[in-house]
């Protein structure tokens, strides 16, 4: 409902933001597009010369990028398995009548406001660390060897260190998800003789079904750019053991400066984070005609 | 001065004709309602006025100045809204003035003008309070009260009694008739409420699909509605319409026949029929009564402590003076 | 409606929810502890961690040795200063799109959030050149600009959802009283959504305060936040957990007073409304 002149400011009032979004988009995603295609090396400036589909073949033959998608998928997907399934038991949990339950659930929502550096460091040192580390101390207590997380499991060890940092995340949309079940059809179901564990699949499970996509879909995008959690832990290593495919393409821009082959890595990306935003997108724009 | 004149003003929302072209001239010191059912385009023509929404055709002169193209609040009018639209976050006192603020009167002048209209609707007491802390009627007042501190040329009423009580709606009711009586300003008031309609207009404007059925005094439209969408809306219980063997004896496509203009004859009359159910409300009995060779059912209002029943047989007559003749197309026979 | 809840049962779940909550909450709590220790006593097994004496000396030597204050300033810069400017752009563009819809909104609303989804690696090279050109590298200007253009689209889209809880009569009537367009937000619209503004702000300031990849990819030592300072103590400082830890808890512990505020608030903004 509005008139021309409340139409025509609010084109104008829309295109700062819509202008700035726009330049953000497209002039780095145009350069990068361009400089995948260039034989591009920072330390040999001048040199760029056309170099066709030769870094996307590179990119895609090279062992290390097999690696690093494998990495990719077992961090996300491995995240995603603990922090959903965590996420909904603790959300079922925290659903309950408990004594201090806002605290309860302050305590457990706190990782998540932790910067991600200050999560890693805390968790490879005074944690993880096979000497002064607390698992090591308790391991030591109950009589056994202290196990060398970052040195034996180093991809599993930042699964679990991203997984606590968006645990939270899962929790948190999920037990609001939880609270908005309709008490009266629980009731319901319940006068149907329905038992705890057929109203939990049956009700509680297909209600949450729409929260636990939001969160796969949401965790997925920021998953796959972990990348402080990498850098301050491993820096990718050991060996080519935690790099991740934003992992590898940081290394190839900007610690081997090859411009062509990161960019050629950093299409792939966009095109891989764009085949889950997609859904995102259709999930959100789906609720927006509420 | 509020003269209101409307020239061939349309509107469209895309392809959806919500008013087709129409006409409508508002005079000085009157008190228009515009009433229809829900839907009818009486709050979209009341907002082509205010400015809310562009014309997609016509003009709209205000004191026989073109203000087609002059944004709202340069138009000289003030609106009062259906949910009353105060500011939440403002003291009674400072919604009241706000309008004054915006056009930059001195804060001494705002003042005055601000207790002034407080005191004419009594509300001194409220003026520090927050619209949140007021009942509904008083947020009523305070809504007209931001209306009329402006001095507009006119007022616009958006169905502004429609969230408040039965009881409430009375008061309020002759309250803004009263308002009107002392400040003399052209009111437009826009109710789908034909009782509202009926107690407060100067002019009646009845709309339906966007479309003016009729125009006129409060009477006019009681005694000789035009058609039969005016003759079906106004008049409370609803005029009695009868078509078939009845209505061609009166050389008509439909009669109509107010409850109100038939008599309940014991000893005989044209029409015999026996009681359905009759409601009692004390002042008044309307019975509703089959009768024989009449497919629709005949309401008839009786006097309150009339001695009748269900399924009791009456005789009715109907006044010859109060009976209103429909051809074809609806349109009023003379 | 409810039914009373067998105490046992309540006491059982209680103790479970409250040793899960402790335990995601340890290591927090961990460093809270080690940050009051001499580095000596903070590398000792952890029963005589806690029974060792407090001490403030690992605060005092983060400030003295690597100019603690300037790192935070930063951070507060650049989370402040990127919230302040994408709440300017995003609030005239926020009411376009709630009091004045066309049929375009919901496409232009969509677009904005997807370009939240672009993985940040994909346009890395472009923007560190650009900076590089533009000698925005290591300045907190350059970070206030990426951190705004990340965020702008969850501060439109927040606000957008705040202002379409408000009436639009309201404005009308502040348009019927001879309110400008100006007045119109400022005295009216802005004062209302006082509330979801404010939770827009402490959301942006959470977001742009833990940012790590384009602060630590855009910035040295002049102009790196507290993400990227706590980095530098990856390598050889790693070993001296009394300071990480002081560090790290004055770098944590303002934002996650922000978190337990909003929290509430916001499932809004992280899930972009999808979840109610």
């Amino acid at each position: 409902m509005s008139t021309r002149h409340s139409r025509a400011a609010a084109r104008l009032m829309m295109t700062p933001s819509v202008l700035l979004l726009l330049g953000w988009m497209l002039i780095p995603l145009g350069l990068t597009l361009y400089f995948s295609f260039l034989r591009y090396n920072l330390l040999m400036p001048g040199t760029e010369t056309w170099a066709g589909w030769s870094n996307y073949y590179y990119f895609l033959t090279d062992p290390s990028f097999t690696t690093a998608v494998r990495n990719t998928l077992v961090l996300v997907g491995g995240v995603l398995v603990i922090t959903v399934a965590g996420g909904i038991l603790l959300a079922l949990l925290l659903d309950q009548p408990i004594w201090g339950r806002g605290i309860v659930r302050l305590l457990v929502i706190a990782p998540f406001f932790v910067m991600p550096t200050v999560s890693a460091l805390v968790w490879q040192n005074m944690f993880m660390n096979p000497v002064n580390g607390v698992f090591a101390w308790l391991a030591q207590t109950m009589g056994m060897r202290p196990f060398d997380f970052f040195g034996r499991a180093p991809l599993a060890s930042i699964v679990w260190i991203v997984s606590w940092q968006w645990l939270p995340f899962a929790t948190l949309i999920l037990l609001t998800a939880l609270q908005s079940l309709d008490q009266e059809q629980m009731e319901a179901a319940e006068m149907d003789g329905a038992g705890p564990l057929s109203r939990f699949a049956f009700i509680t499970l297909p209600h949450l079904a729409r929260a636990i996509t939001v969160v796969i879909l949401i965790q997925t995008i920021f998953l796959l750019s972990v990348f402080a959690e990498i850098l301050v832990t491993t820096n990718g290593g050991p060996g080519m053991a935690t790099t991740t495919l934003t992992y590898l393409i940081y290394v190839q821009s900007l610690l081997q400066f090859d411009v062509g082959m990161g960019s050629a890595g950093g299409v792939i990306a966009i095109i891989l984070a764009n085949i889950v935003a997609i859904f995102l997108m259709r999930m959100i724009g789906r609720n927006l005609d509420r | 001065m509020g003269r209101i004149h409307l020239h061939g003003v349309s509107k469209s929302f895309g392809p959806v004709t919500v008013i087709p072209p129409l006409d409508l001239a508002i005079e000085d010191g009157e008190f228009v309602v515009f009433v229809g059912p829900s839907g009818c385009g009486k709050s979209t023509l009341l907002r082509l006025i205010a400015g809310l929404e562009d014309v997609t055709e016509g003009r709209i002169e205000i004191d026989g100045r073109d203000a087609t193209r002059i944004p709202p609040a340069r138009r000289g009018l003030a609106m009062v809204f259906q949910s009353y639209a105060l500011y939440p976050h403002m003291s009674v006192r400072r919604n009241i003035a706000f309008p004054l603020r915006m056009a930059g009167l001195p804060r001494a002048e705002q003042d005055r003008r601000v207790e002034a209209a407080a005191r004419v609707l009594n509300l001194t007491d409220y003026l520090d309070r927050r619209p949140g802390q007021l009942s509904g009627g008083q947020r009523q007042r305070v809504a007209i009260g931001r209306a009329i501190v402006r001095e507009p040329a006119a007022f616009l009423f958006d169905e502004p009694l429609s969230n408040l009580d039965a009881a409430l709606r009375v008061g309020m009711r002759l309250e803004i008739a009263e308002l009107h009586n002392r400040l003399g300003t052209t009111m437009i008031y826009v109710t789908h409420d034909q009782v509202e309609a009926m107690t407060m207009a100067d002019k009646i404007v009845v709309l339906n699909a966007g479309r003016i059925e009729q125009v006129g005094s409060p009477l006019d439209l009681y005694r000789r509605p035009r058609n039969l969408f005016v003759a079906g809306f106004i008049g409370s219980p609803r005029m009695n319409l009868l078509g078939g063997e009845e209505a061609r004896r009166h050389g008509a496509a439909t009669i109509g026949i107010r409850p109100e203009h038939v008599r309940i004859t014991p000893e005989g009359g044209p029409w015999r029929g026996t009681i359905g159910v009759s409601e009692h409300l004390g002042s008044d009995t309307f019975l509703h009564v089959r009768c024989d060779g009449i497919p629709e059912p005949v309401t008839v209002r009786a006097g309150g402590e009339v001695g009748l029943h269900h399924g009791d047989t009456v005789f009715l007559t109907p006044d010859p003076a109060g009976l209103h003749r429909f051809d074809d197309n609806g349109q009023r026979i003379e | 409606m409810a039914r009373a809840v067998p105490l046992p049962r309540k006491a059982l779940t209680t103790a479970l929810a409250w040793t899960i909550g402790v335990l995601m909450f340890f290591p927090i709590l961990w460093i809270g502890i080690l940050a009051f220790r001499t580095e000596v006593d903070a590398i000792r097994p952890p029963l005589q961690v806690l029974a060792a004496p407090w001490t403030t000396e690992s605060f005092a030597a983060v400030q003295q040795r690597s100019n603690y204050l300037r790192h935070f300033t930063n951070s507060v810069v650049i989370a402040l200063g990127s919230t302040a400017i994408a709440l300017l752009v995003a609030i005239p563009a926020a009411w376009s799109m709630a009091f004045v819809p066309s049929r375009r909104t919901k496409n232009v609303l969509l677009w904005m959030l997807s370009t939240k989804m672009l993985p940040p690696v994909g346009v890395l090279i472009p923007i560190y050149l650009i900076f590089r050109d533009a000698g925005l590298l290591d300045t907190r200007t350059g970070l206030v600009i990426v951190l705004t253009l990340i965020n702008l689209p969850i501060v439109v889209w927040m606000l957008y959802t705040y202002f379409r809880e408000i009436p639009a009569e309201i404005l009308e009537a502040a348009r019927m009283d001879g309110a400008t367009l100006r007045s119109e937000l400022l005295f009216v619209l802005l004062p209302m959504a006082v509330p979801g503004i404010a939770s827009t702000v402490l959301l942006n300031v959470i977001l742009a305060w833990n940012e790590a990849f384009w602060t630590l990819n855009l910035s040295a030592a002049r102009a790196a936040p507290l993400t990227a300072f706590i980095a530098s103590y990856s390598s050889p400082e790693g070993l001296f957990y009394a300071k990480l830890s002081a560090a790290s808890i004055m770098a944590i512990a303002p934002i996650l007073l922000i978190g337990w505020v909003s929290q509430r608030q916001l499932v809004r903004g992280l899930t972009f409304g999808a979840v109610k």
